[in-house]
């Protein structure tokens, strides 16, 4: 495959690092419960491109890493559906999803 | 002989004490009054009784001393413990007789000067407790118990002094009193600690016995120079010095005037003044013997303060105060007779003292009754308030002269013979301070006078009420006291009150006699020709000496020095400081552990905050620091 | 049965009576009926002490029983009593039964009150008849968290921080405590036998002088701190400023007691050698405490806080005398502590009644209450005459026999230790003197004093009680002082004879 040689391993572990750090900034940062949420999922994907890229570029007869990444998918999509459930309760309780104003258990 | 009878001596005043005191102002004010007098004539007549069977009745050569009862009370060591008890020997069955007989004349002046006062039962119910103190402290027989009945004095003093409790003035007057004779008997207190230390005993038997332990193996050991017993008499001496208001300690004397008159006769006669001679004569075989350097010390401050007190005395005008300076004044006579006497045969010094202070006991409380009777008639203090009142009131002018004459020391009245003995004794053995007491005889006359003139004689001015002579309740008293005055003096005291118990021989000596007399007789004239007819002289001599005169107005200024050592120095540079210190410096230290932990978990508790977010960035920061860290180690 | 035994039972009755009591005044009736029982008991058993003493039964400690509590650190509950107890225990009698008369009016949870003041009257008889260091410990606990409900809840002022402070303090000096009792219970067989907190065993045993000076700061610290020892002594004005009356008189007349009880009973009796060594540094440390209670004293215009510094001076003389470890000079601190609890208990009990009628304790607000509350203002001048040691009074007897006690050392150090603690009969005079100056003499400062009213009947009963046991004291003290001396000859004697 001509990928292997255009596209070195070093472009996609940068890429996935990016990725990484931009959804971890995502939950750090922002307040909005859906957005932390989707810096999560950016964070997931985030590995999920190191596993594909690892398996390909280092062990390319093999295929565990593939499958861990779909099982990873796999989580995220249940993690997602939980969360989303969680989300919409607390908006339904404190008619917002801003975690700063969801500190009731801290008192 | 059995005196165990004189157990009621100190029993009946102390229950009389606490009756009165209990339920005295339940019944009649007048009756607790009744009580308080007819209690202390039984106590005076069983004083008599007890003096009279004790001096007729002297077994072999020398009077001895009886323990008439004692039971123990307190035990501190196998050896050291308080007893208390009663001891008769001369000494202390002849102060037996002055006081009760001082304060039987004070109890009944009392009766009518009192009349009609707030606090009637009141001060019956203090001058029962006086009473009882005073006379535990003479019949003591160890010096502990001497020092729990001294104390007692000091509280009776202290709630007498402070009588008129209203007003300001008299409530400073009674603490001051109290603090500084406290503040002395911190030392007597501490010179009992050595002294019993060192000989292992309080019984005043076996300290002043010839072979007991004080005298016959005296504590060796030396301390800055002084050996141990010398330390320890002196600290002794401290005490009498503060209760008898020697100079440096005198200054709560004159400030105890603010009691009642009679208050001021009973503390100032008989009773707790005098204590300090009384002391120092109680020991006198100690300091005798074992350090006779503390006898100087007591000759000089005694000759001090006489000299020191007649000066301002010839300032005052407040009557009270007056004869207030005159009782430092003859104490310090009584202190010099101490000082200078010798032991046994040469103990006239000794005798001579306690013989000043018999006869002194009778002419100060006339004198002080009598200015009682004139306050009460002008209801002042001052003599610039009062002249002419000898046509007004002659029981009190006659009995005031007699007083006067007699502490002026004109024979043949009773000042005279035990001045006389005073003199004889101090020039025998330092021609000094026999100057200096010769000198202070003539002052005495001097300012006696001047008080007797101004009072009776001087101008006869306007009065708004005119002053009328005292009730009998209190010219009876004042007579029999003059009586007192004028016939003490042919007492044959050197056969009664000596140092040893023998009797002692002692001759007339016409060349000390002549000057003492003619002296005062100088200082009679002196005053009369100042103060008989009321002129500008006085106060032209004041004026040309306005320096001094206002110096020694202000009594030398020592209160004020004293004042300012207490409030600037010890309250303000000690107590001021330890307060901050407490509050700041050790509660700071406490409270500081405290406010610590509270910031630390102030500062801890932000890492908990349940923020996820938070969590996060802190974990991830770490753990990239620790991917740094591992990289930068490689 | 032990009869020390109804001495836990009769305040646990109590304490049960008042919780089915109904309203304020079946409460009070049923902790005076408790606490008088009590107080009876306590001279019964004087008594019976005494009967025992004469029917020749010379055991140190009498009406010992026995039973073990946890056996596998061999705690027993074990009581008994010595002359030193006894007396201890009558004291605790009278200030708790005083206590409770003076806290007549207390309205507000009133059972709580009651309850709790009972609870921590328990927590002291227990302490001073456990004879296991273990129980010892448990029951002054038991007398320490009381205080803080009591002065948190019904306290005035800055209570929360005073009650926080005293309690953070006095646990301070528990946990060091632990610490040394503990050091004692695992040194308390070196040769290799079973560990015991039996306080008699432990006396027999000899305890290594390394463990002992290592132990020792911590146990005489920690008891210290309840017995207001220099400078750990500032949870006491704080605390008894805040504390409501009975509080106050419990806690400066009997707690601040099991200090000075527990420094001599466990601290220096089972540590006698490094008690030797190391007394130089707390002899030092307690003449500085008597002085600079008094001086303390001088400056303040609170009332309770004048009490409390004079506290500190009293107690600081409890604590020098015992370092003096001999026969006269531990007489007089055992002495000066039931002086002392008598008094400021009296005191407190005062301040408590004045402050009730003037609602102020600052002395410079007040003056001339001698002309208006006259009963008041009397027994204030007997107690502070009381405190200045006047002879007649129990205060006197207790310094004479510390002075002349410790004066029985020769050396220039404990010569020079008694005379500065002797100057405080001085500065005691000032501050008492002062005080009784401004605010019971001179001319009456405020018109509205006129209408109080003095004493009512129950409050006479509580300082007449006090006053007249400093009297009997006073007036005649060769029983109590014999009655303490007889237990000391011999432990003394293990003190010294090393």
């Amino acid at each position: 495959m001509n990928l292997q040689a255009e596209i070195p391993l070093d472009y996609m572990i940068v890429l996935s690092t990016i990725v990484f750090f931009v959804g971890l900034l995502g939950v750090i940062i922002r307040r909005n419960l859906i957005s932390m949420l989707m810096g999560v999922e950016l964070m997931l994907n985030a590995v999920n491109i190191n596993f594909v890229a690892f398996n390909h570029y280092l062990f390319p007869h093999r295929l565990e890493g593939h499958f861990f990444a779909l099982i990873v998918m796999a989580i995220a999509a249940a993690e997602a559906a939980i969360a989303i459930a969680l989300i919409i309760n607390i908006y339904r309780q404190f008619a917002t999803v801003n975690v700063d104003d969801v500190d009731e258990l801290k008192y | 002989m059995d005196y165990s009878y004189t157990l009621l001596i100190l029993l009946l005043p102390f229950l009389l004490f606490l009756f009165i005191g209990l339920i005295g102002n339940k019944m009649k004010p007048q009756l607790s009054g009744v009580l308080g007098t007819t209690g202390l004539l039984v106590i005076t007549v069983l004083s008599y009784f007890t003096a009279f069977n004790y001096f007729t009745n002297k077994t072999g050569e020398a009077f001895k001393a009886i323990e008439a009862f004692q039971f123990l009370w307190l035990q501190f060591t196998d050896k050291l413990i308080i007893h208390l008890g009663i001891l008769l020997d001369p000494l202390s069955v002849m102060m037996l007789v002055v006081i009760t007989t001082v304060s039987l004349m004070v109890h009944i002046y009392s009766m009518g000067y009192m009349k009609g006062e707030v606090g009637f039962a009141r001060s019956y119910s203090f001058l029962s407790l006086f009473t009882c103190s005073r006379l535990g402290l003479v019949l003591a027989t160890n010096i502990f118990q001497m020092y729990i009945f001294w104390e007692l004095v000091g509280v009776s003093s202290y709630l007498l002094i402070g009588f008129y409790y209203e007003r300001p003035s008299a409530v400073a007057a009674a603490k001051k009193a109290f603090i500084v004779t406290r503040f002395a008997d911190l030392g007597f207190l501490i010179g009992i600690l050595i002294l019993s230390f060192y000989t292992n005993t309080f019984d005043f038997n076996l300290l002043t016995s010839d072979d007991g332990p004080a005298i016959a193996q005296p504590a060796t050991a030396v301390f800055m120079g002084l050996s141990v017993t010398t330390w320890a008499m002196l600290l002794i001496f401290m005490g009498g010095a503060g209760k008898s208001a020697m100079f440096p300690l005198h200054i709560w004397l004159p400030d105890a005037m603010e009691g009642p008159t009679p208050v001021s006769a009973l503390i100032h006669a008989a009773t707790m003044v005098v204590a300090g001679v009384y002391l120092v004569a109680r020991l006198f075989p100690i300091y005798h013997f074992t350090s006779p350097d503390s006898l100087n010390v007591i000759m000089y401050v005694g000759s001090f303060t006489s000299l020191f007190a007649a000066i301002i005395a010839c300032t005052q005008l407040d009557i009270k105060r007056v004869l207030a300076f005159s009782t430092l004044s003859q104490i310090g006579y009584m202190m010099v007779a101490l000082g200078v006497s010798g032991y046994g045969s040469e103990g006239l010094g000794y005798m001579a003292s306690l013989f000043h202070l018999f006869t002194h006991a009778f002419f100060k409380a006339l004198l002080f009754l009598g200015a009682g009777s004139v306050i009460h008639a002008v209801h002042s203090n001052l003599m610039t308030e009062m002249g002419g009142l000898k046509k007004y009131m002659p029981i009190t002018h006659i009995t005031f002269l007699i007083a006067c004459l007699t502490i002026a020391g004109i024979p043949p009245l009773s000042g005279f013979f035990s001045k006389d003995e005073i003199l004889v004794a101090a020039f025998e053995h330092n021609k000094m301070v026999f100057a200096v007491q010769w000198l202070v005889a003539g002052l005495t006359a001097f300012y006696m006078f001047r008080l007797y003139f101004n009072i009776f004689w001087s101008s006869n001015r306007e009065y708004h009420h005119t002053p009328h002579e005292s009730p009998a309740s209190m010219t009876i008293p004042l007579i029999l006291l003059a009586v007192a005055s004028i016939f003490s003096g042919f007492v044959p005291f050197h056969d009664l009150v000596t140092t040893d118990g023998l009797p002692l021989q002692t001759e007339f000596h016409a060349m000390i006699a002549v000057p003492s007399v003619a002296i005062a007789v100088v200082g009679i004239i002196f005053s009369a020709m100042l103060y008989f007819r009321k002129n500008p002289k006085p106060e032209s001599i004041a004026t040309s000496l306005s320096g001094i005169y206002t110096f020694v107005y202000h009594k030398f200024y020592i209160d004020e020095v004293y004042l300012f050592i207490t409030h600037n120095i010890i309250f303000q540079f000690i107590s001021r400081p330890v307060a901050w210190f407490d509050r700041h410096i050790v509660d700071g230290t406490m409270n500081l552990i405290g406010n610590t932990t509270v910031f630390f978990s102030g500062a801890i508790k932000r890492m908990q905050s349940g923020h996820v977010q938070w969590y996060i960035w802190y974990f991830t920061s770490g753990a990239l620091l620790l991917v740094l860290l591992i990289l930068y180690l490689n | 049965m032990n009869p020390l035994l109804l001495l836990l039972l009769i305040p646990l009755l109590t304490v049960i009576g008042i919780a089915l009591a109904k309203g304020t005044k079946q409460v009070r009736l049923v902790s005076a009926i408790g606490m008088s029982a009590q107080l009876l008991f306590a001279f019964v058993l004087l008594f019976l002490f005494y009967k025992e003493r004469n029917t020749g039964n010379t055991e140190d400690m009498l009406f010992v029983s026995s039973t073990m509590w946890y056996e596998s650190f061999n705690i027993q509950l074990k009581f008994g009593v010595d002359g030193i107890s006894v007396s201890m225990i009558l004291l605790t009698a009278i200030v708790t039964f005083a206590g409770i008369f003076a806290s007549w009016q207390v309205e507000s949870l009133s059972k709580e009150f009651f309850i709790s003041l009972i609870i921590l009257a328990t927590g002291v008889f227990g302490f001073f008849i456990s004879l296991d260091l273990f129980t010892m410990f448990l029951f002054y606990e038991m007398a320490v968290i009381p205080m803080y409900l009591l002065i948190g809840i019904w306290g005035s002022g800055p209570k929360e921080y005073s009650a926080m402070k005293l309690t953070l303090m006095l646990m301070g000096g528990s946990a060091l405590l632990l610490v040394g009792l503990l050091g004692i219970y695992f040194n308390s067989a070196p040769d290799g036998g079973r560990l015991t907190f039996d306080l008699t065993e432990i006396a027999k045993v000899h305890i290594p002088l390394a463990a002992q000076l290592f132990f020792f700061p911590f146990t005489f610290i920690g008891f210290g701190i309840l017995g207001a020892l220099f400078p750990f002594h500032t949870w006491s004005p704080d605390g008894h400023a805040s504390a409501p009356t009975a509080v106050s008189m419990l806690h400066a007349g009997v707690l601040m007691k099991l200090g000075g009880y527990g420094c001599f009973r466990v601290a220096m009796y089972l540590l006698p050698e490094a008690a030797h060594e190391l007394a130089w540094i707390f002899i030092i440390l307690t003449s500085i405490s008597v002085v600079y209670g008094a001086f303390g004293a001088i400056w303040q215009k609170d009332l309770k806080y004048i009490n409390a510094y004079s506290s500190v001076s009293h107690c600081g003389l409890v604590l020098f005398a015992l370092l003096m470890m001999n026969e006269t000079a531990t007489t007089g601190a055992i002495l000066q502590m039931i002086s002392h609890g008598l008094m400021t208990a009296l005191f407190f009990a005062l301040i408590g009644m004045i402050y009730g009628r003037t609602h102020t304790r600052m002395i410079n607000e007040m003056g001339g209450l001698m002309k208006v509350i006259p009963f008041l203002s009397v027994v204030y001048v007997i107690a502070g005459l009381a405190s200045l040691g006047l002879p007649g009074l129990s205060g006197f007897v207790a310094e004479m026999t510390i002075f002349v006690g410790s004066f029985q050392h020769t050396d220039t150090f404990h010569r020079v230790a008694t005379i500065v603690a002797c100057s405080s009969i001085v500065i005691t005079a000032v501050y008492i003197l002062r005080v009784v100056g401004i605010l019971l003499l001179g001319p009456i400062t405020n018109n509205h004093y006129l209408e109080l009213k003095d004493a009512q009947w129950f409050e006479k009963l509580s300082t007449v009680t006090l006053v007249s046991a400093i009297a009997i004291i006073g007036l005649t003290p060769f029983w109590l002082s014999d009655l303490i001396r007889e237990p000391l000859a011999h432990m003394i004697q293990n003190l010294t004879n090393l």
